[in-house]
């Protein structure tokens, strides 16, 4: 039945070389009071009734292949080359598992080592992992990083309430049973007031870039300060915005993560995404997680392999300083693709799109009466709009018209009540801004 | 140097162009020029380079859509096609994870039934997606049980048990958690041993144990005779049981490991639900839990929030559980991968999952029972869905590591080696139930063959593979020389 091939002569000829006469033998350990339990579950399907169900499902949803959608937050439509899809359909990329044997494993290490480049390239680091789960994840294995980097002689980290409030959540859920200090994000503080914080029991410094406000915040000073307090310092960012702005190694930053998903991978409704983390040179043996590297076999022949193995929980068990196995391979693969696709020009022109469009908007929006826009800082493709009434009452009015709007920032910010924070992206056209402007006109 | 196939960025020619992208349909605005960067080093290469590279790439690795794939404690199983085409339907591949949750609700009654088929399918009370992976799902039942006793008042409970046949991320986890391990030794027969378990929980030491966390099968494909022992003995102590649901491939059912005793499970979608493994994930480590950690579940969860009636659906929501360990990643889990472990439970239904089971213990006996006369089977009992034999033979310089290579000549991937721990050159195969007899048999035969290669040509072994694109590496070069990232961008790091 479905996926289970055998016919009734072979069960019989492999229970007579186990030598019982039926499959319920081989259960005999395992305690007789709780055995064969039923299943209550729904009667099984055949595929076309399962496909049938499932498609109804998928359209009982307001995606984005049927609405407007200026909604980002942590997650952005963006174009996908459809020769990313069908690469990530490979059987021999998707049906393989985590490269331990690297003679039968070559294709999912070469791409994957092309994944750690390509975020260097990005980044502006000498080194970046397979990838962990998400950009909150990866935030969450930077605070451990920097823990051991500074010995756990320092414990207190600085971060800024312009990371993504999820990815300070997660930081916390990771922390809960320690004592660290964990400063500088509960109120409005600036990086400049953040930095008035650091002192010689900061192990960390962590800002946004863009923030989760969009915006594009100098730091050309903040790693000088960070540095000269003995702290690392660590930018939350997107590979996106990496096509167009000052890479945060070229700011001085020690340790760069964040999401990957805005790079080739889908919205699917939270996941599967990517966290990527970069760092320095001096700091690779303290990375947690997968890494690839290259090195050659008994013929001289270039080759990779997964290396610094000794730091992982398979072999460090208690001693591990994470958990993690498993990560998002088949998404470093499919941001490898997108990255090759898109390349040098296509980066910087699909993030100059996103720049464009969202300046489009942002000046329409802000033109329109009872909407101002916070044009304060330079943004990228996210803005923040002050909305004459709340935003779910906008939002509402926006559905009805084909148009997911922006996002509540009242939910995370008690001072931003009624403040929406609209994000563009090429996916936009200029006919979807201007509808979006009328609709809000008319809710003003 | 030469290798297989160049890097993508030795492909790379200046001025090359993959993707055309439209032109800007809106009037440019200024940019910032002191905040922009040069040019990205990224490569430049035609869609035709790209997909030619990437294909090749493909052909280099060993996959079950290829072969058999036998890697123990990892359920190698069919990915069936059609889970791929559901997860990419528009709606949900292009479903914002900030839509509205009315404007969700296909999404959030996929998620609110699978919650409700896993939590039947282990016997708990109530099951979160959240979690990324296996070793997330273990993290959040550690900081569970670490809060409900804090709850209640036991702030004294900071140590967790792992028996020493323990996966590497259990005691990883307990680390991570900012809690102590006590390792439990293994008994003669590969069960936990009970006298050192009493003893961990006897006395003073009741007062501080957390809990246990112990893998079912074990991770030597052994149903622990025990178990019940086991569970009431950490009960009585007032520890709480995690059990780590790994080998889950054995017991939809079988046994429901909430009716069972235990507290609370991480489910591995990728391995018992045949969620694609991805060449290393994504995978998604669901958790399920019994009635007192239910509010401890980290959230959010799919709930109902307004009933439905003969009319009308139910809506549902995203609610947090009121003592929620707190959030885990951003947005509600792996969704896609809920979408794929949706679509293959409702292909079984709970009558084809129990076969599933079935077949996956009939799989890994037969195999067992066939090379049991010639390679040691240390715990040589009725075994689950996988069994460990230990590749050590008198007079021979063999290892573990040297059969494992030699199966690749015969287009088979090795099974898991050097664990579990506790048995010398260890293999560890797992063959799954979508295997058919003829490959099972394939497989003797290639094991029995290397058995008499042990003894006429070891040498043959030792240089094994001969077949793979690449030789064996040189693995101590790769950790002493890094290199972790290719030439070009190096350069453009040290300009």
């Amino acid at each position: 039945m479905s996926y289970i091939p055998h016919t009734e002569v072979e069960r019989e000829q492999m229970l007579s070389a186990i030598g019982v006469t039926t499959i319920e033998d081989l259960f005999e350990a395992v305690p007789a009071s709780n055995r064969f339990p039923r299943l209550d579950l729904p009667d099984p399907m055949s595929e076309m009734e399962v496909a049938a169900e499932m498609q109804a499902m998928a359209e009982a949803n307001e995606h984005a292949s049927d609405f407007a959608l200026f909604r980002g937050a942590g997650a952005y439509h963006h174009f996908i080359p459809s020769a990313v899809n069908h690469i990530l359909l490979r059987g021999e990329f998707y049906t393989a598992y985590t490269p331990y044997q690297p003679e039968m494993s070559q294709g999912t290490l070469q791409a994957t080592f092309e994944y750690q480049s390509m975020m260097c390239a990005l980044t502006g680091m000498d080194a970046a992992n397979a990838s962990h789960y998400d950009g909150a994840t990866s935030l969450a294995e930077a605070v451990t990083m920097a823990l051991e980097v500074k010995r756990h002689k320092r414990n207190k980290i600085i971060l800024s309430h312009s990371i993504n409030p999820q990815y300070r959540a997660v930081v916390r859920t990771y922390r809960q049973n320690s004592d660290l200090e964990i400063v500088g994000d509960e109120g409005t503080a600036s990086v400049d007031d953040l930095l008035e914080m650091l002192d010689d029991n900061t192990a960390m410094f962590a800002v946004s870039y863009p923030n989760f406000f969009g915006q594009i915040e100098d730091l050309r000073q903040v790693a000088e300060r960070v540095h000269a307090a003995g702290a690392l310092f660590v930018v939350v960012t997107n590979p996106m915005a990496l096509g167009l702005f000052k890479s945060p190694g070229e700011l001085g930053a020690d340790i760069v993560v964040g999401e990957g998903q805005s790079a080739g991978i889908s919205l699917s409704y939270g996941g599967p995404y990517i966290g990527f983390f970069a760092t320095r040179d001096k700091y690779v043996r303290k990375i947690a997680g997968r890494i690839i590297g290259e090195t050659v076999d008994m013929d001289g022949k270039r080759a990779f392999v997964m290396t610094l193995r000794p730091r992982e929980q398979d072999i460090r068990r208690e001693k591990a300083t994470s958990n993690i196995c498993t990560n998002q391979g088949l998404m470093a693969l499919s941001a490898a693709v997108y990255l090759s696709l898109m390349g040098k020009h296509g980066m910087r022109k699909v993030a100059e799109l996103n720049y464009h469009k969202a300046h489009y908007a942002a000046n329409q929006i802000d033109a329109l009466d009872g909407y101002s826009v916070d044009q304060s800082k330079p943004f990228f493709n996210e803005f923040v709009v002050k909305c004459p009434r709340p935003v779910q009452e906008i939002n509402d009015a926006l559905i009805e018209q084909g148009i997911i709007g922006g996002y509540d920032l009242g939910q995370d910010y008690a001072h931003l009540q009624d403040h929406m924070l609209v994000c563009v992206t090429e996916m936009n056209s200029r006919d979807e801004i201007d509808m979006l402007v009328n609709v809000l006109r008319e809710v003003e | 140097m030469s290798g297989l196939e160049p890097l993508i960025y030795e492909l790379s020619v200046p001025g090359r162009i993959a993707v055309n992208l439209p032109d800007c349909d809106v009037p440019e605005s200024d940019l910032p020029t002191d905040l922009i960067r040069d040019e990205v080093e990224l490569p430049e290469v035609s869609e035709l380079q790209a997909v030619r590279h990437f294909v090749k790439l493909s052909q280099f690795n060993h996959a079950i859509d290829k072969g058999f794939y036998p890697l123990g404690s990892c359920t190698m199983k069919y990915n069936p096609k059609i889970n791929e085409d559901m997860a990419r339907l528009p709606g949900f591949a292009n479903l914002h994870p900030g839509t509205d949750p009315e404007g969700a609700q296909g999404a959030l009654a996929l998620m609110y039934n699978l919650q409700n088929w896993l939590a039947e399918v282990s016997g708990f009370a109530g099951v979160s997606l959240v979690p990324a992976a296996g070793a997330q799902g273990e993290f959040a039942g550690i900081l569970m049980i670490r809060k409900y006793h804090l709850d209640r008042g036991d702030e004294q409970r900071t140590k967790i048990l792992v028996p020493n046949s323990a996966h590497g991320t259990n005691p990883a986890t307990v680390t991570m958690a900012g809690m102590d391990v006590i390792e439990l030794p293994s008994d003669d027969d590969g069960n936990v041993d009970l006298a050192a378990l009493r003893e961990a929980c006897a006395g003073e030491n009741a007062s501080t144990i957390a809990g246990m966390m112990i893998t079912v099968p074990s991770t030597l494909g052994l149903f622990e005779r025990h178990i019940q022992e086991v569970i009431d003995t950490v009960h009585k102590a007032g520890g709480l049981m995690y059990m780590d649901g790994a080998n889950m491939n054995a017991l939809m059912g079988i046994v429901k490991p909430g009716e069972l005793g235990f507290d609370v499970m991480h489910y591995n979608l990728h391995k018992t639900f045949s969620t694609p493994h991805g060449g290393g994930g994504p995978g998604s480590g669901a958790v399920g839990v019994a009635e007192r950690l239910l509010d401890f579940m980290p959230g959010p969860v799919v709930q109902i929030v307004e009933e439905g009636n003969d009319d009308e659906a139910p809506l549902y929501g995203l609610v947090e559980p009121s003592k929620t360990i707190g959030r885990l990643k951003a947005f509600w889990g792996n969704f896609g991968m809920h979408i794929r472990a949706y679509a293959y439970i409702r292909v079984y239904g709970g009558t084809g999952l129990n076969e599933v089971s079935r077949h996956a213990v009939l799989n890994a006996n037969y195999v067992r029972a066939k090379l049991a006369d010639t390679y040691k089977v240390p715990y040589n009992r009725y075994c689950g869905h996988e069994f460990v034999i230990e590749a050590r033979f008198k007079d021979a310089d063999i290892h573990a590591l040297d059969i494992s290579k030699r199966l690749m000549d015969y287009g088979i991937h090795p099974p898991t080696n050097y664990f579990p721990l506790i048995v010398p050159e260890a293999l560890l195969i797992e063959p799954t139930e979508t295997e058919d007899k003829a490959t099972l048999d394939e497989f003797i035969h290639a094991m029995k063959q290397i058995a008499k290669e042990i003894q006429d040509d070891p040498d043959m072994l030792h240089s094994a593979p001969h077949t793979t694109p690449v030789s064996r590496l040189d693995e101590v070069r790769a950790a002493k020389q890094l290199v972790l990232c290719c030439a070009p961008v190096l350069k453009g790091v040290e300009q």
